[in-house]
């Protein structure tokens, strides 16, 4: 187990520099350069000598392997560089600031998704074709299709403008740091619900149909059958037996989106004025930033390639089949 | 105060997508102002939305609008550009040009002190020039002082300064921000004022305002300067709220989470004139220093044919364009100079809209015929191009749209094609591979525009994209800025607009407005050419009307 763990480690290691190489290749290959914001609006003669200053601090100057060399190295150093833009700030730092609100609303938001979409999956499974299977099908389809910024601007409309009740944009008020600490945190809380509600409704769809699929297999399975032939009673029937199978590829597809998690969403952080990862990385990205571009996506490749590694592990964890069968593959 | 503001900057020209992220400020004004006089009061918070975050707070060594509009609340220069964009006293008190226009005395006020507590001297004047020109500091601002032989501080309130040759701009750059010396020498010295940590967290200038807090991509915080050299600002705390979306702008307009924005013309026009909207803001109009154009290069041999581009000026209804792009909320543009500045010059040739009058001098330049498609032919060509227009910029593509229909009633095909900004400039316009385009310009106070029409500026880093080259033009715009006599300058660059007028190197569309909106309860703004945000440490709201008790 351990053995294998590491191997899969080892292994990891090429491809993330093969994913750091493509990427930093495909980025430098899109037109632009970072110097073009800062400088390219005007050129008069000293903005062409900016812009050669800018290369050189930059190292732009430099032919690509030789800036993906100094990179790598740097990076090996676990050194992320400095931003390009014009507050050249360590990458680390800016991705910081920005990463606990991200991740804050997207545990937040997975959180009410799980302990959403697993009762509504197994509630339209073991009432199939019923008018509750029927109303929560149209119910998250209805989610999925709706456009995240079109349900911001209505609930924003509603709850903001005409009732008043919740604030529409930012993280806290104006007047926030003049505020009791209980005060302080309701604000705080009021002003997440909107873009909380707004994610959780588009993401709601996806897990219910996978917990409605999984659930509707494994009924179907003969253990199930003995179960009931056993005299279970139905709740322990379906709450122990029959759940307990059906999580399993939920696990996997939770497993999966963790990398997702700092990943931010561009839409409901512009919409809602939140300064979160999705709002750094486009700007990063039109800015041509490439600093903050290559960190992002070292972390987020990290991620995912620990998140297999973890999903694999607990597979063979849960599931002896595979616990046996790697056994064997190894003699 | 000048908020939002590239013209502080010397010689700066914008190249400006047209998307909204143009720093399309204040300039010339009309309004509907009528505010009514109360007392002024001390105290409240105003919060104004910024589109997008702030990338800096030394803005000397920044590029972009909501910088500049933060900063200029911070920081002050010698001179700068008063309501009625005439250059006026800042930190200077007074100023001396020598007969030959090559000697300039400035004389700083004596009251001023850095928001540290420092006295504010000629050292300090000197020290910021000097950062200007030095070749590590990652600025665009530097190259206005090219002209300058030598700085000296003749004692410590009085600087001189000598030229090489007369330069019209030559005062215009001593608006350039003033940085500390005391704080700021080390890291200017070595290049590094970026990563100076008053970039970040602690910025010093002389300003009427001081920095209290910058929370990246969220808002930042100001609060009034008591020991401002003219008098404590009424208004006791600024919030800039960073909302990249102009629809959850609005929202927070209407729900009174934001006293002030700008306005995007749909919003301007029809969605803001219901009463509770009008009795809680003013909304303000003016002609901002943004004009949008057709650009034709003139390296193809079609449009080197200037009676070709006189017909597409004819052909193209500019009112039609900006009643269907701005909602009716720009102004004609006749030329590189927005109506209403000193330099502008009403008595150039129209070009009315007129498609006949297109058809016969497109036929005069040899394009008589027309094929089955009803398409212009001449020696057999088909008279088509591409015209390209930016991603993410509605306006842009709009102005295309109604430019390719009104060019195909007189036989031209216009393809549009809407190209990524960054690649648009780089892979089109910089490499001057390029048919047609629709940009705009950004345009300073002064009307020295040398680097977009002088024949010798079209390098592909250069600005004179189009290649444009006329000896008459070059001697202008040289005779323009050689000299510091404004009555002069008016002369050439009168001429200068004739010639334009005449040459139609671009066909000029129009000028956008800019459409700021301010909650009634704010008193003391006077809209003015330069637009409204001059006056801010005036402004106040009177104490019955405090909204934020805080501060």
């Amino acid at each position: 187990m351990f053995g294998y763990a590491l191997r899969r480690l080892i292994l990891a290691i090429p491809l993330l520099i093969g994913i750091t190489f493509v990427s930093f290749l495909v980025i430098h290959l899109a037109p632009g350069e970072p110097v073009e914001n800062q400088s390219g609006e005007s050129s008069t003669q000293s903005d062409a000598k900016l812009r050669e200053r800018l290369r050189e601090i930059y190292g732009l100057d430099k032919p690509l392997h030789v800036q993906y060399w100094n990179w790598v190295t740097r990076l090996a150093r676990l050194d992320f560089g400095r931003s390009f833009s014009p507050d050249a700030r360590p990458v680390l730092q800016k991705i910081g600031e920005r990463l606990p609100i991200t991740l804050l609303l997207n545990i937040v938001e997975l959180m009410i998704i799980v302990a959403l979409a697993i009762p509504i999956g197994v509630l339209s499974a073991t009432r199939q074709y019923s008018t509750f299977d029927k109303v929560t099908t149209v119910f998250v389809f209805v989610g999925f299709a709706t456009p995240d910024f079109w349900l911001a601007l209505m609930l924003m409309i509603l709850f903001g403008v005409q009732l008043g009740w919740l604030p529409i944009s930012g993280l806290r008020s104006p007047t926030w740091e003049y505020l009791a600490f209980w005060r302080q945190q309701w604000d705080f809380v009021a002003h997440l619900a909107l873009p909380i509600l707004v994610a959780t409704f588009g993401g709601l769809a996806g897990f219910s149909r996978y917990m409605r699929q999984s659930m509707l297999e494994v009924v179907r399975q003969d253990y199930i059958q003995s179960a009931r032939a056993k005299g279970l009673s139905e709740s322990v029937v379906i709450g122990k037996h029959a759940l307990r199978n059906a999580l399993l590829p939920i696990v996997t597809v939770l497993g999966l989106s963790l990398p997702g998690l700092i990943g931010g969403s561009v839409i409901v952080e512009s919409i809602f004025a939140i300064p979160g990862m999705g709002q750094l990385m486009v700007q990063a990205v039109f800015e041509r930033d490439y600093p903050v571009i290559m960190g992002n996506l070292v972390i987020v490749a990290t991620l995912t390639l620990v998140a297999n590694l973890i999903a694999d592990l607990t597979y063979s964890l849960v599931d002896p089949r595979i616990r046996v069968a790697a056994r064997r593959g190894r003699r | 105060m000048r908020r939002g503001d590239p013209l502080r900057l010397p010689g700066l020209l914008l190249l400006l997508v047209l998307a909204g992220c143009g720093p399309d400020a204040d300039s010339a004004v009309e309004v509907a102002a009528g505010q009514g006089s109360a007392k002024p009061a001390y105290g409240d918070t105003y919060i104004e939305a910024l589109q997008g975050n702030i990338s800096g707070l030394i803005p000397n060594v920044l590029s972009d609008g909501p910088s500049f509009e933060v900063a200029s609340l911070m920081y002050n220069g010698l001179v700068k550009y008063d309501k009625d964009l005439n250059l006026a006293g800042e930190l200077a008190e007074s100023w001396q040009y020598s007969r030959d226009c090559l000697d300039l005395t400035l004389n700083l006020r004596r009251n001023v002190r850095w928001h540290d507590g420092q006295p504010f001297t000629a050292a300090d004047v000197i020290f910021t020039y000097e950062t200007m020109i030095n070749p590590k500091t990652p600025t665009a601002y530097g190259g206005d002082f090219k002209a300058v032989e030598s700085v000296e501080a003749v004692d410590q309130y009085t600087v001189h300064v000598r030229y090489k040759h007369p330069s019209a701009k030559a005062l215009q750059s001593w608006s350039v921000w003033m940085l500390p010396k005391h704080l700021l020498e080390t890291a200017a010295g070595e290049g590094k004022l970026r990563e100076a940590p008053q970039n970040r967290t602690n910025p010093v200038g002389t300003g009427p305002y001081l920095f209290k807090e910058w929370r990246s991509g969220e808002k930042v915080v100001l609060v009034a300067n008591p020991s401002y050299f003219e008098g404590r600002p009424y208004i006791s705390r600024v919030v800039y709220r960073i909302i990249p979306s102009s629809a959850t702008t609005f929202l927070e307009l209407k729900a009174k989470g934001v006293d002030g924005a700008k306005l995007t013309a749909l919003q301007f026009k029809r969605q803001t004139e219901y009463p509770a909207f009008r009795k809680a803001y003013v909304k303000y109009q003016y002609a901002a220093n943004v004009y949008v154009y057709l650009g034709m290069n003139l390296r193809d041999p079609r449009f080197a044919d200037r009676r070709v581009r006189q017909a597409f000026a004819h052909a193209i209804n500019k009112r039609e364009i900006i009643d269907g792009v701005r909602l009716g909320l720009a102004r004609e543009a006749t030329g590189p100079y927005k109506p209403g500045t000193w330099q502008y010059n009403p008595n150039v040739h129209q070009y009315p809209y007129d498609p006949a009058k297109a058809a016969s001098l497109l036929a005069e330049a040899g394009w008589n015929e027309k094929n089955s498609d009803g398409i212009l032919l001449k020696n057999g060509q088909p008279f088509k191009f591409d015209l390209l227009s930016a991603q993410g910029s509605d306006e842009g593509r709009k102005v295309a749209e109604i430019i390719q229909a009104s060019l195909k009633d007189i036989g031209v095909q216009v393809e549009i094609r809407v190209i990524e900004w960054a690649a648009l400039l780089k892979e089109y316009i910089k490499k001057r591979n390029f048919e047609a385009v629709i940009l705009a310009w950004g345009i300073t106070p002064d009307p020295d525009q040398y680097d977009i029409w002088h024949s010798s500026k079209t390098s592909p880093d250069e600005l004179n994209r189009i290649g444009y080259a006329n000896p008459v033009v070059d001697e202008l715009l040289e005779k323009g800025r050689g000299t510091c006599i404004e009555a002069d300058r008016k002369k050439y660059y009168d001429r200068l607009q004739e010639v334009l007028a005449d040459d139609q190197p671009i066909v000029f569309l129009y000028f956008r407005d800019g459409l700021p909106v301010v909650s009634s309860r704010v008193r003391g703004i006077v809209p003015s050419p330069i637009g409204i945000n001059y006056n801010f440490n005036e402004w106040f709201v009177p104490l019955s009307l405090h909204r934020y008790t805080a501060g």
